[in-house]
């Protein structure tokens, strides 16, 4: 029989353990995104814009189908769409497309694009030279915009991969816009 | 190890119980706690298979007949939050506040006062839990698994589930604390680690699962809440956070969770086998080595839950290999039970009933577990009926048929009386007889399609649905056989022996029936 003491010393040290848990669930959340960054496991692609691509100049028949997915968030009152449904890529060549969006509530609206790509193994493949996910979005009421995209999908896109669909999902950040903002 | 000194400490009285409902909400007692929680989980086990209940009368037939979709939804959420939380840890606990002190030769718990919190935590958050059925908006419905976005978009009721689950979790984290302390520390001199019965060990590989999960669900669960509340952005993808996220923690939480279900189970079959087929158990420390194994892989299988949200195929690889390495130390598990009944001579009591039908029922679910596991099946599976048909056999007659098991196999030691041996035999096989009935036809309709948690379904579904809302009403009423067995042999009965079972080995057997309040507080010799 031990003494009430050594007890406390047990009971301590499997505290710190339980304290030390509760920390580690925070710390999967970091974890949990640079593992997405680096293989692209939830289809997340850079929010950074990328650098045009040196073309190597090979003449390549391989052509990639990209399509275009908009969702509007639920609690948003938005209209999204594509302006083009789909396009046929060149791995390595630059192409434009566009989404058109309209905020249809009287109110002005901050919006934010958030884009994913499936499949998830195309995510790093896939860079924007210009995004307007890269920025919010203000809107006066019942305003509309066209917005830019510009992309490359990379030449080391992996043979297997011949459809990739970019997807957008519009969420309204629910700020008021700054009228005298810089962008 | 500890040396035997006769040193006395301040809780060394020699009064027994104080009387009325003060000995009750103030003891120590690691058997009157003990027997509180118990009582507790055969309690909510009636709430939790009530709720069970209005899920199967709704789907005896195609179309909306009894409840509103929303109320159908919050009992299957909440159904598998009380058997979970409510149920079947809170009866593992229970058992180990009775037995494990026993069996090692302690006295009481190491930390007797612990222990009364962490029992006296569970009716409360029971009741802040079981409240936001009657609050506006309803109790959770998204399920028990609490995914985001979904669980964030009900009512408010939602901020008492959160804090109801952390209620639970810091009652089992305490609880586990004390099993912890207790075993390392109040052993008898001689008792070492591995003379300890299997019970004792299971016990503390669970309890070290629970002191490392139960904080991340804890984790997990404080992030909806500021997500909800407060304007974190964890789980929205709108502010970069990623809901997928919510399921990698909660499942790095809900799978070694599913081992605390079931562990203590292993360890409960280990005593009652070698009982019944009077032989040592065969494979001793196998058993020791395979549960500390399934311990450990239970950390590296999570995404097996997940495998339809879109991984790498690598990462889907290494999740179906790695939930398949399980089936090894299980298997072990299984094999040596059978070593022990081999040529033994058994005798079928209640308690080895449960414990045989525990064997075969724990192990088709085991081998539905096997079929889910493999990736692409597991696509088509995913979220049907199979996967009900799947957890409810092992933790039904897995889960379940233990805790009735062990009831039946140490309530002489509790109570002092033998139970009704008849009774509980028809309690057996009614119950195995609507069990069947009632999960296996799941397997049916889990193949051919039909979702899970929704409650409506296609018209061919029809027939072996009310085959199995048949199967559910005949077992849950068949427990009323159990609830009444306890009650008889709580108020009397044949007296029972010190020893109660022929076969029987280990340190509880050999103090008197009903166990004295205090037992073992000179320690015991052991051989």
């Amino acid at each position: 029989m031990k003494t009430m003491s050594q007890h406390i010393v047990i009971a301590g040290k499997l505290s710190v353990l339980v304290v030390a848990m509760f920390g580690f669930g925070y710390l999967m959340v970091p974890i949990y995104n640079v593992l997405c960054d680096i293989t692209g496991l939830n289809g997340k692609t850079s929010s950074v814009a990328a650098v045009a691509p040196q073309t190597s100049g090979e003449k390549s028949e391989r052509r990639v189908i990209v399509e275009f997915v908009a969702v509007v968030n639920s609690s948003a009152a938005w209209t999204f769409e594509p302006v083009q449904r789909s396009m046929e890529v060149e791995p390595g060549k630059t192409y434009n497309a566009s989404y058109n969006v309209k905020n249809l509530s009287s109110q002005p609206a901050v919006g934010q694009a958030v884009p994913s790509v499936a499949p998830s193994a195309a995510a790093k493949y896939f860079n924007k030279i210009e995004c307007f996910c890269f920025t919010r979005q203000e809107f006066e009421a019942n305003g509309s915009k066209e917005m830019p995209l510009v992309f490359f999908i990379e030449e080391d896109l992996p043979r297997s991969i011949d459809r990739v669909t970019l997807s957008y999902t519009y969420f309204d950040t629910g700020e008021k816009p700054v009228p005298a903002s810089d962008s | 190890m500890s040396t035997a000194t006769t040193e006395h400490h301040d809780h060394h009285d020699d009064h027994g119980p104080a009387y009325g409902w003060k000995r009750w909400l103030f003891t120590t007692n690691h058997k009157d706690i003990g027997t509180l929680y118990l009582l507790f989980s055969l309690v909510m086990f009636f709430i939790g298979g009530g709720m069970a209940l209005i899920i199967r009368a709704e789907l005896w037939q195609p179309g909306l007949q009894i409840v509103d979709p929303l109320f159908f939804n919050s009992m299957t959420t909440m159904h598998a939050l009380v058997m979970i939380f409510g149920v079947v840890m809170p009866a593992f606990v229970g058992l180990a506040n009775w037995m494990i002190p026993m069996m090692i030769g302690g006295p009481d718990m190491a930390l007797p006062r612990l222990n009364n919190w962490s029992f006296w935590i569970m009716p409360f958050a029971f009741l802040l839990l079981l409240s936001t059925l009657f609050m506006e908006g309803g109790g959770p419905a998204g399920g028990w698994t609490l995914y985001a976005p979904l669980s964030l978009q009900g009512g408010d009721s939602f901020a008492f589930v959160i804090f109801s689950i952390h209620f639970m979790g810091i009652s089992s984290v305490m609880g586990s604390i004390n099993i912890v302390a207790t075993i390392f520390n109040m052993r008898a001199p001689g008792m070492t680690l591995m003379k300890m019965p299997l019970f004792v060990w299971t016990w503390l590989i669970t309890a070290y699962l629970l002191i490392a999960v139960i904080p991340v669900l804890a984790g997990a669960v404080t992030m909806l809440l500021t997500d909800r509340y407060f304007g974190t952005s964890f789980f929205s993808a709108a502010g970069g956070g990623d809901p997928v996220m919510y399921q990698h923690i909660f499942w790095f939480f809900g799978h070694p969770e599913v081992y605390i279900l079931i562990l203590p189970a292993f360890g409960i079959m280990s005593s009652i086998i070698p009982t019944f087929a009077r032989k040592p158990l065969f494979g001793y420390a196998s058993m020791v080595y395979a549960t500390a194994s399934i311990a450990f892989l239970s950390f590296i299988v999570w995404a097996h839950h997940m495998f339809t949200v879109g991984m790498p195929l690598a990462g889907e690889m290494f999740f179906m290999f790695a939930t398949m390495m399980i089936s090894v130390p299980t298997g072990v598990k299984v094999f040596n039970w059978m070593a022990t009944m081999w040529r033994g001579s058994m005798t079928f009591e209640t308690p080895m009933l449960f414990a045989i039908g525990f064997l075969v029922m724990f192990t088709i679910g085991g081998l539905s577990g096997l079929m889910l596991a493999i990736t692409p099946a597991d696509i088509q599976y995913h979220d049907t009926y199979f996967v009900v048909a799947h957890f409810h056999y092992v933790l039904v007659p897995g889960a379940i048929y233990s805790i009735m098991a062990a009831t039946y196999y140490w309530i002489p030691k509790w109570t002092g009386n033998m139970y009704d041996e008849k009774l509980g035999k028809i309690h057996f096989w009614i119950s195995t007889i609507f069990l069947n009935v009632l999960f296996f036809p799941m397997h049916f309709v889990g193949l051919a399609g039909m979702p899970r948690r929704i409650p409506d379904y296609s018209l061919q579904f029809a027939d072996w649905n009310m085959v199995a809302s048949i199967g559910a009403f005949g077992f849950g009423f068949s427990q009323l056989i159990f609830a009444y067995v306890v009650i008889k042999c709580m108020k009397g009965g044949e007296k029972a022996t010190d020893e109660v079972w022929e076969g029987a080995d280990g340190l509880e057997w050999t103090v008197a029936s009903p166990a004295p309040y205090h037992t073992f507080e000179t320690p015991p010799t052991i051989k």
